[in-house]
């Protein structure tokens, strides 16, 4: 594969205020190529896409794109020479139409000619292969049509290079060959690709290329046919290989004392789930599995009472109880690591101390604040127990990666020192090493006799963490897995049959 | 060093009201040297600054609950001097009819000029955060219609407080070298800063502000805390109308405390709040709120025409906020750091250059 050359970034340099996010970069994009950039949070990928599209500008280096040196002021600049990008949030306006959001900010004369750009965006639309309508509303599509959308938009007619920041972190397995085959159309227009991704496998079915960056700086270009998962994984991660498949093979199932702590009859949401029953023992590690959207996430919200509850009757501890609202969850000992860290965890601008004790310092209640150096006590412990990378504990949590927020959501329900710990996709978006960190954690906790609930869309990771699977489908349990039956096509031939 | 430079930090947000302070302050004093000169009336102190202290207190009563209420509903409360006027009606209403009047009646008439206070303040808290009606609207209806509530509660056009304690409450109280607004605000102030302390109304309020539905499901209800940011404005409203009814003698319904929810907001921004709420401070706002009440007078001290007094205003503010927006800042930064590397750069030189060929060599090892 020794087709042309169309970007080249040399030697790129980019420091922030006490951090170095970039050293003498080198990356080369081909034609007709899928490449994927891959490293852990904080190793400089999202910087290097920004210092290329004219987000940040780089303080030494240089881009050569076509042989030709340029210089990016804005993203719309870089657009406007082929380099498109689509970043992780969808960043479209769910109540306007298709074509409206593919050409939104981008006519050069202030009037709309409708009819010209519904049939403009009906072409591309179809040459694309994209399955909407230009007059449809966006919200009325799906989230992987509307991640095409996205796409669309970013590509123009003469689009030479397209960057996809996390495109398929929020679509199922289906919607993400959807993308794929959309990708392998623009691969062989000649269309360059640089995609990022926390997901290895989807790294290995599409991508030619792979180039790795840890720390800021470039460990090196492969081809990704010849670079085993194993020596990539130890690549990101800086570890021998040795370590790593260690860690692999760690497949010790924690499984209950056979004390029940949690149970719940015919326990049933406003969010729409199917009455459901639900038991975790002492010490155990149990998972929902099934589909985007088949009910796993609704189950634990009504289990902590996130969504209004509208049925059922739950005994902790064997004694009954009444949960009306996520305060009595957690007073009754229950704590809930939301999804979406974003949205629902982290509080962005206050301080890592402050995000660390929120949850403790509302059971504690609005008249007992915890001292200033009571809470910094309880924040320094946990940055150390999680090793969570912050400037201090003063740092606003927004300004940390990815993965230490997910760690600060983390220490937050920790501290409280739960007796049922529901997880629900702690490991999404964060780099492979903070995901392996996250799993020993559970395991540990699960150990020292806690009780928790772990969710994740890569089931190979909650086959390796959880002792027991509660399969859903369409917002309904339609089984359980256990033991011997603990495989990876269980699971998935329990969710295509629909159980039984 | 470093708890200094933490110290700074901290006190960041309060760089912009203390430059315009003390550009105030500037040109006051080449106005006339003698602009701080304080002189004894009657046993009280008299000079600009008591006047402006006197002359603000209502005002930074008021901005320290617009703060509360910016910070938790993301929106402005802008019936507060109707809030005002309407519980210093029921002030006057129930002092008047007292007939003896003493401390006690001065006392009880506060008290339940306050209650009406919270119950309008929950009226309006009900408004935004049961029926999530953006808080400006839902405190229009009290803007609008609140003065004629007020003028209803008088019966007549305005009525006259003619008593001997309020009018100690208006002024000074014989004894006390300082005005006795001054001494309620100072009170006030003491009063949140001790609320602050011993609650956790900031962390509650703040993380309302920044993320509802993340604190939601770390058991806070963001409802309550919406609602209860309203009760505080009320009770701020309520204080103010007390301190200027007093102050005036006679209640006005339709002038007392007029168009002070522009000042009180205005105090806000100033003080380094975001209007989109999230973090506050306080003691921002309260500078703020000085802030403007100096400019107020400064404008006055430069004899502008009264008439003109609200553009010179208007210019001077636009002036603030543009050297104040982030788009400024951000660039002050930007010319500060290239002044910084270019001195750093040229220290260290010779030692990244060594670095970059030991990281370089690395590189190579690992591919």
């Amino acid at each position: 594969m020794l087709s042309e050359i169309i970007l080249k970034m040399k030697g790129i340099n980019k420091s922030f205020p006490g951090v170095r996010a970039l050293h003498n970069v080198d990356f080369v994009l081909r034609k007709g190529e899928i490449h994927a950039l891959m490293g852990e949070n904080g190793a400089g990928k999202s910087t290097l896409i920004k210092v290329l599209t004219g987000v940040y500008e780089k303080d030494a280096g240089q881009n050569i794109l076509d042989g030709e040196s340029v210089h990016f002021k804005s993203p719309q600049e870089a657009l406007n020479n082929g380099i498109g990008t689509v970043f992780q949030e969808i960043a479209l306006c769910p109540n306007l139409t298709v074509a409206e959001n593919m050409f939104i900010g981008r006519n050069n004369n202030n009037f709309v000619h409708w009819k010209k750009m519904n049939t403009r965006a009906e072409e591309m639309l179809d040459s694309l292969g994209i399955p909407a309508s230009p007059t449809q509303e966006l919200s009325s599509c799906s989230i992987a049509v509307q991640q095409m959308v996205a796409i669309a938009r970013a590509i123009d007619m003469d689009c030479k290079i397209l960057i996809l920041d996390e495109p398929t972190s929020s679509l199922d397995e289906d919607e993400v060959q959807k993308l794929f085959a959309l990708m392998r159309e623009l691969k062989a227009r000649g269309v360059g690709i640089i995609f990022i991704t926390h997901f290895l496998d989807q790294v290995y079915e599409i991508s030619d290329t792979i180039t790795v960056l840890r720390n800021g700086e470039l460990i090196g270009e492969y081809q990704t046919s010849k670079l085993p998962q194993i020596e990539l994984i130890s690549h990101m991660m800086g570890k021998a290989l040795s370590d790593v498949s260690e860690m692999k093979k760690q497949d010790q199932h924690k499984s209950g004392s056979g004390t029940p702590v949690f149970e719940a009859t015919a326990l049933s949401s406003a969010a729409g789930v199917r009455p459901f029953n639900f038991t975790i023992e002492k010490g155990e590690v149990n998972g929902f599995a099934g589909l985007l959207g088949s009910g796993r996430s609704e189950s634990v919200r009504a289990i902590f009472a996130a969504d209004k509850v509208t049925g059922g009757e739950i005994k902790i501890n064997g004694k009954k109880v009444k949960l009306k609202t996520p305060l009595d969850a957690m007073k009754n000992g229950i704590g809930y690591l939301p999804e979406d860290r974003k949205h629902d965890g982290i509080i962005g601008e206050l301080s890592v101390r402050d995000n660390i004790i929120l949850a403790l310092q509302v059971m504690k209640g609005f008249f007992r604040p915890f001292s200033r150096k009571q809470a910094e006590e309880f924040a320094n412990e946990y940055i150390q127990k999680l090793d969570i990378r912050t400037p201090s504990t003063n740092t606003p949590i927004q300004s940390l990666s990815g993965g230490n927020q997910q760690k600060v959501v983390l220490a937050r329900w920790l501290l409280t020192h739960p007796m049922y710990l529901i997880l629900d996709e702690p490991t999404r978006g964060i780099d492979v090493g903070t995901k392996v960190e996250i799993q020993k954690l559970v395991l540990k906790l699960a150990e020292d006799g806690m009780s928790l609930t772990f969710i994740s869309s890569e089931i190979d990771e909650m086959l390796r963490v959880c002792s027991r699977l509660i399969v859903m489908k369409d917002r309904e349990i339609v089984g359980e897995l256990s033991g011997t039956n603990l495989t990876e096509q269980d699971a998935m031939l329990m969710i295509a049959q629909g159980g039984k | 060093m470093l708890r200094l430079k933490a110290y700074v930090n901290r006190l960041s947000h309060l760089f912009l009201p203390l430059s315009v302070l003390a550009l105030l302050i500037i040109i006051n004093l080449i106005k006339g040297a003698d602009y701080f000169s304080i002189t004894m009336v009657n046993g009280a102190f008299y000079g600009n600054i008591p006047n402006i202290l006197f002359g603000a207190s209502e005002l930074v009563i008021l901005s320290i609950g617009m703060t509360l209420v910016t910070a938790a509903s993301r929106g402005q409360d802008i019936s507060i001097g109707e809030i005002g006027a309407i519980t210093s009606a029921t002030f006057v209403l129930y002092v008047l009819n007292a007939g003896n009047v003493t401390v006690w009646t001065i006392l009880v008439g506060f008290l339940i000029s306050c209650v009406v206070g919270i119950i309008i303040g929950a009226f309006n808290g009900t408004l935004v955060s049961v029926f999530k009606v953006q808080p400006m609207v839902a405190t229009l209806i009290l803007f609008l219609g609140g003065r004629s509530i007020a003028f209803m509660i008088d019966g007549k056009v305005s009525p006259i407080l003619a008593n001997e304690i309020s009018n100690k409450i208006g002024t000074v109280i014989p004894g006390i070298p300082i005005q006795t607004p001054i001494i309620l605000t100072a009170v006030f102030i003491a009063i949140v800063a001790v609320v602050l302390k011993t609650t956790n109304l900031r962390l509650y309020v703040e993380s309302v502000g920044i993320n509802p539905s993340a604190v939601r499901l770390n058991g806070i209800d963001p409802k309550k805390i919406i609602f209860l940011t309203f009760l505080i404005m009320g009770v701020c409203s309520a204080v103010a109308g007390f301190i200027a009814v007093n102050k005036a003698g006679r209640h006005d319904s339709v002038n007392i405390l007029k168009f002070i929810m522009m000042d009180a907001i205005l105090a806000v921004a100033l003080g380094g709040n975001s209007l989109a709420g999230g973090k506050f401070s306080i003691s921002g706002s309260i500078i703020g709120a000085y802030t403007i009440e100096m400019l107020n007078r400064t404008l006055l001290r430069l004899e502008v025409n009264p008439e003109a007094i609200k553009s010179f205003k208007a210019v001077f503010i636009i002036i603030l906020m543009v050297i104040a927006s982030p788009v400024v800042r951000v660039l002050v930064g930007k010319v500060l750091d290239r002044i910084k590397t270019f001195y750093s750069d040229r220290q260290t030189d010779g030692l990244n250059n060594a670095a970059v060929s030991i990281t370089g060599a690395t590189g190579k090892k690992e591919e």
